[in-house]
């Protein structure tokens, strides 16, 4: 194996699992852009779209790719509801009241994950198609790294186009611009707000998909850290803007797999990268690479 | 609570009274009993240094695990006695500066607010510029920064295979004590200039600022304040548990803490207080809910992790019913 | 404000009193308490040991003509809870004994509390050496790291041939890192070379990409790969290392015994070996027959290591109780302290000075998704 050969399997794995981190992100920063909320919950509502396709295939007989499809449906109106019960209430309400609800609701839907679901782990069925390895030299690649980045380009691609060129897309730039002008010249704010959590929701849950996909292991707990460097991808690539959501988490990703390349003695030190990145893009520039300059409303 | 003129006489009466209760508790009830009392005080401690940071200066920290790890270790690693030292060690030896030290608990218990406060000033100074949201999740990553540091660098905390043997000092005693010596620093605070300081910044940041408030000091001091006690806190805790590792100091721990300052109100310390005993004690009482119920002619199987789930749904039900009883700063942009 | 303040904290005194108060009476029954991980991190564990002390108790409910009842605690995988945990069990329920936990630093918390009520414990699958160091109350049915780290060195360089290993460890385990650094030294003392170990590599407990770090093991070639860990990430981590085209034999320890290994871990784990306590197909005892029957009839599946540990530390006391003729804690305590030749499922067990098994390994390979028996290892 030649040192080319090492640096581009480096290379794949970063893609594959930046990739990951993005479309998880990618839900985050819609809703963030909107509410200027952290769902706190959005890493807990990707575990529930996992446990929701692992039932769907397992226990009822619809074909796996019809439940790749319904599973993140159901998962978006369960984000849906989520915002009705705990978020909407306190539109009005301080900042943190909110963050505080989203944390208790993140709180809440692992518990209820334990509960439902059991504490022990399970194992995702991965459909044999997706289960094969690909080897480019001395390049391996599983079948599913090279699904995972085509999904999240073509959703990138999809979600632009919906955001920038239809009357629902104009809508939600027009809240997370200007929450109360948007308001008054007669948007559908709660409309609008239900939409953005479905969609965030669902991508989730396709996330969660391809991270069952790559990594087959289901806990009740699994959506906490995924959620977390999400969070961080999308605090890289600039919070609210998609485009910047899906490089943050790439970044975000090949930076992980990188720090294990070079510098092998500090893997232990693997998880806390994220969090470092975090507060030196905070410290740096707040605003991450592709954000727009916050200024502090008076 | 905040702002009476003098110290008034129900305070007094309600501090003996309290002592005498302690008293008496030690005096009758049992250890598990006793236990949990001493855990409350411990729990009074870490709301109250919660609430210090998020109820009265507005800012939201999550970071309160990390502080108190820093807390634990500092305890832990200064009251072992030296051959336990060589015992816990023997995968790979402590760095050669601690291993001839053995502090008594008192200094050592002083020693752990002062490292975890240093390390609340040297965080606090750079993130506590940002706003809520970001100030939370940078000050969660230091303390998952911190956890992962601890569970690396073995000649220092022995990583995964924890502290076992630090000495079992705390007790309700000491336990109360912290907490009152932190309530009454609290209500001190909060009665003199900074407390107004704090008020202010909590209700409106840019006009406290405009008032010539030193945003940035106050900040940076009730940070370091909270992380202070937060350490003390963790100490206790080491002492009271007698071991330690690294993984008890997860994200879930500070959600705990979250929940009694949520319950007992932000910026209210007597309902911190309040709130810190009952969420000590239901989290015991309603171990019934995991455990199977016999109803004479059904067995009905328990379910472990009720417990949790009926916790987090008080905490949403409290947020959306109290939402005005949760002051905050800033109303949506 | 301050006098219903007072009067909440007097309310919530005396309802500590009286709302946990004791449900004991005076009747013939005898406690044992057991607190297990039933949920969090370490909840399959928990739930295995705890099937395999239930299956004790139905077997053999009574002893000394008294009838025996388990009470089973929740640790949540949680220091606080299991120290609060024990705490119960010994005040509230008033238990002569104790059974726990899975997951050493668990145990490690209910350590203090034990030695101070002088109510003995046994511990079922922890391995960390200082579960029972210097605590006479502490006592285990099973081996501990250092002798099962030593145990598949020997295996790896002695049936196995190797020549070099890289090692991958979980950090945030202390079993892991412990198992890791007992296998180093056994192997390279073995090979008798210094650079016998070509990589140590690491990743957190809830980690699930660890391409990073395979990769560059891949590239330093090794004969074998030495991982223990959760069962959860082991399978990942041998999953993705076969996807990446590595083909070494993978070595593990005890907690890989357990079906969703099998399950996470697919084609990918076959082959891969471990040493455990136990095995279902090559009975060591006599004892072992009837508990894998018992196991079969009562779950319909065959039973593992821990339901076996769980299985013989109840019947150790019971044992102890028996022939001390009493149930005082203290009596209990010494009747273990001298436990000799104890027939269990899981083998011959002989407590030594600390407390802790002195037993033969098992060990096992992944083979047609089952667990089968290689060979048992003794103890020196």
């Amino acid at each position: 194996m030649g040192d080319f050969s090492i640096l581009f399997q480096h290379l794949a794995n970063g893609i594959s699992l930046g990739s990951l981190y993005a479309l998880i992100a990618i839900g985050y920063t819609m809703v963030y852009g909107i509410l200027r909320l952290i769902n706190f919950a959005h890493g807990d509502i990707f575990m529930l779209g996992v446990y929701i396709t692992f039932y769907g295939i397992l226990y009822t007989p619809i074909p796996w790719w019809l439940v790749f499809l319904i599973a993140p449906t159901i998962t978006g109106f369960i984000g849906l509801l989520l915002e009705k019960i705990a978020y909407k209430p306190l539109r009005e309400a301080p900042r943190t009241t909110i963050l505080i609800s989203a944390i208790g609701a993140s709180f809440f839907l692992q518990n209820l994950g334990i509960v439902i679901f059991g504490g022990r782990p399970r194992a995702f069925p991965v459909p044999r198609i997706l289960n094969r390895v690909i080897k480019l030299g001395g390049v391996s690649i599983n079948v599913v790294a090279f699904i995972i980045p085509t999904v999240t380009v073509l959703l990138l691609v999809g979600l632009n186009y919906f955001i920038n060129k239809t009357k629902t897309g104009m809508a939600m730039r027009a809240l997370a611009k200007d929450y109360e002008t948007a308001s008054l010249m007669g948007i559908d704010v709660n409309k609008i707000i239900s939409i953005t959590f479905f969609l965030g929701s669902f991508l989730a849950a396709v996330g969660g998909i391809m991270w069952g996909a790559r990594y087959p292991q289901l806990m009740p707990l699994m959506g906490t850290m995924p959620g977390l460097k999400s969070f961080i991808a999308a605090v890289i690539g600039g919070i609210g803007n998609i485009t910047g959501a899906v490089i943050g988490g790439f970044i975000l990703g090949l930076g992980e797999i990188m720090l294990v390349a070079l510098l092998p003695r500090l893997t232990g030190y693997r998880d806390a990268f994220a969090f470092v990145l975090l507060i030196i893009i905070l410290l740096v520039k707040p605003s991450g690479i592709m954000g727009d300059k916050i200024t502090e409303k008076v | 609570m905040k702002s009476k003129g003098k110290p008034s006489v129900i305070l007094v009466v309600l501090l003996i009274l309290t002592i005498v209760g302690l008293f008496l508790a030690s005096k009758f009830l049992d250890s598990y009993k006793i236990r949990i009392i001493t855990l409350s005080g411990i729990y009074v401690t870490l709301g109250l240094s919660m609430n210090l940071i998020n109820g009265f200066t507005g800012m939201f920290s999550l970071g309160h695990a990390g502080f108190m790890a820093i807390g634990a270790y500092t305890v832990g690693i200064l009251t072992m006695p030296i051959s336990m030292k060589e015992m816990n060690f023997f995968m790979q030896p402590i760095v050669p500066c601690l291993a001839n030290v053995e502090w008594g608990f008192l200094p050592a218990l002083l020693a752990a607010g002062i490292v975890a406060g240093l390390a609340g000033f040297l965080i606090g100074a750079p993130v506590l510029r940002l706003t809520d949201d970001y100030l939370a999740i940078a000050t969660l990553g230091f303390a998952e920064i911190i956890r992962v540091v601890f569970t690396n660098t073995q000649s220092l905390t022995n990583g995964a295979l924890g502290l076992k043997g630090i000495p079992n000092y705390t007790n309700i005693w000491w336990s109360w004590g912290v907490a009152f010596v932190t309530i009454w620093f609290m209500a001190f605070l909060i009665r003199g200039s900074y407390g107004k300081a704090f008020l202010a910044i909590k209700e409106d940041e840019v006009a406290a600022r405009s008032m010539g408030i030193n945003l940035f000091k106050h900040k940076v001091m009730s940070f370091s304040f909270g992380s202070f006690f937060a350490g003390v806190a963790g100490g206790l805790l080491a002492a009271l548990l007698g071991t330690i590792d690294p993984n008890m100091f997860r994200i879930t721990l500070t959600f705990n803490i979250l929940l009694i300052v949520v319950l007992g109100g932000l910026g209210n310390i007597g309902g911190t207080v309040v709130s810190a005993v009952v969420v000590t004690v239901m989290m015991e009482a309603l171990r019934f809910l995991d455990e199977s119920i016999n109803l004479g002619f059904i067995q009905l199987k328990g379910i472990p992790g009720m417990r949790m789930v009926v916790f987090s749904m008080i905490l949403i039900l409290v947020v959306l019913i109290k939402r005005e009883g949760l002051p905050g700063k800033t109303k949506r942009v | 404000m301050k006098r219903k303040l007072g009067l909440l904290l007097i309310v919530l005194v005396l309802l500590l009193s009286s709302q946990i108060g004791y449900g004991q009476k005076a009747d013939e029954v005898i406690k044992i308490g057991v607190f297990e991980p039933m949920t969090g991190a370490n909840a399959a564990g928990g739930e295995m040991t705890v099937e395999g002390i239930e299956l004790a108790r139905e077997i053999k409910g009574e002893v000394l003509g008294r009838k025996v009842e388990i009470i089973v605690v929740d640790n949540k995988s949680d220091k606080v809870e299991a120290a609060n945990a024990v705490s119960r069990l010994i005040e509230k329920d008033k238990v002569v004994a104790i059974i726990g936990s899975y997951g050493s630093s668990l145990s490690m918390a209910a350590g203090d509390i034990v030695k101070k009520a002088e109510v003995p414990a046994v511990g079922c699958s922890p391995t960390n050496p200082l579960v029972t160091l210097n605590n006479d109350y502490y006592f285990r049915v099973c081996f501990i790291d250092p002798f099962q780290g030593t145990v598949m060195a020997r295996y790896a360089v002695n049936e196995l041939g190797a020549k070099t290993a890289a090692v991958i460890q979980d950090v945030t385990q202390d079993y892991s890192v412990g198992l890791s650094k007992y296998f180093i030294d056994a192997f390279r003392e073995l090979t008798g070379d210094r650079n016998s170990i070509v990589e140590v590599s690491a990743y957190n407990t809830g980690d699930q990409d660890f391409t990073a770090q395979l990769t560059n093991v891949k590239n330093k070639k090794p004969d074998i790969i030495f991982a223990p860990g959760n069962y959860g990430e082991s399978a990942l981590l041998i999953r993705q290392a076969r996807d990446l085209g590595i083909d070494v034999p993978f070595l593990g320890g005890d907690t890989w015994e357990a079906p969703e290994f099998l399950a996470i871990g697919g084609e990918a784990v076959e082959g891969a070996v471990f040493s455990t306590h136990f095995t279902a197909e090559a009975p060591v005892t006599e004892e072992s027959g009837v508990f894998l029957d018992a196991y079969r009839n009562k779950f319909g599946k065959e039973a593992n290591a821990f339901a076996a540990l769980g299985y013989d530390a109840y019947m150790v006391i019971l044992d102890v109780i028996e022939k001390a003729g009493s149930v005082d804690s203290q009596a209990i305590r010494n009747g273990l302290a001298k436990v000799k030749g104890f027939v269990g499922a899981t083998g011959i067990i002989t407590l030594d000075q600390n407390g802790d098994a002195v037993k033969s390994a098992v060990i096992n390979k992944v083979d047609g998704a089952k667990f089968v028996y290689l060979t048992t290892v003794e103890p020196d």
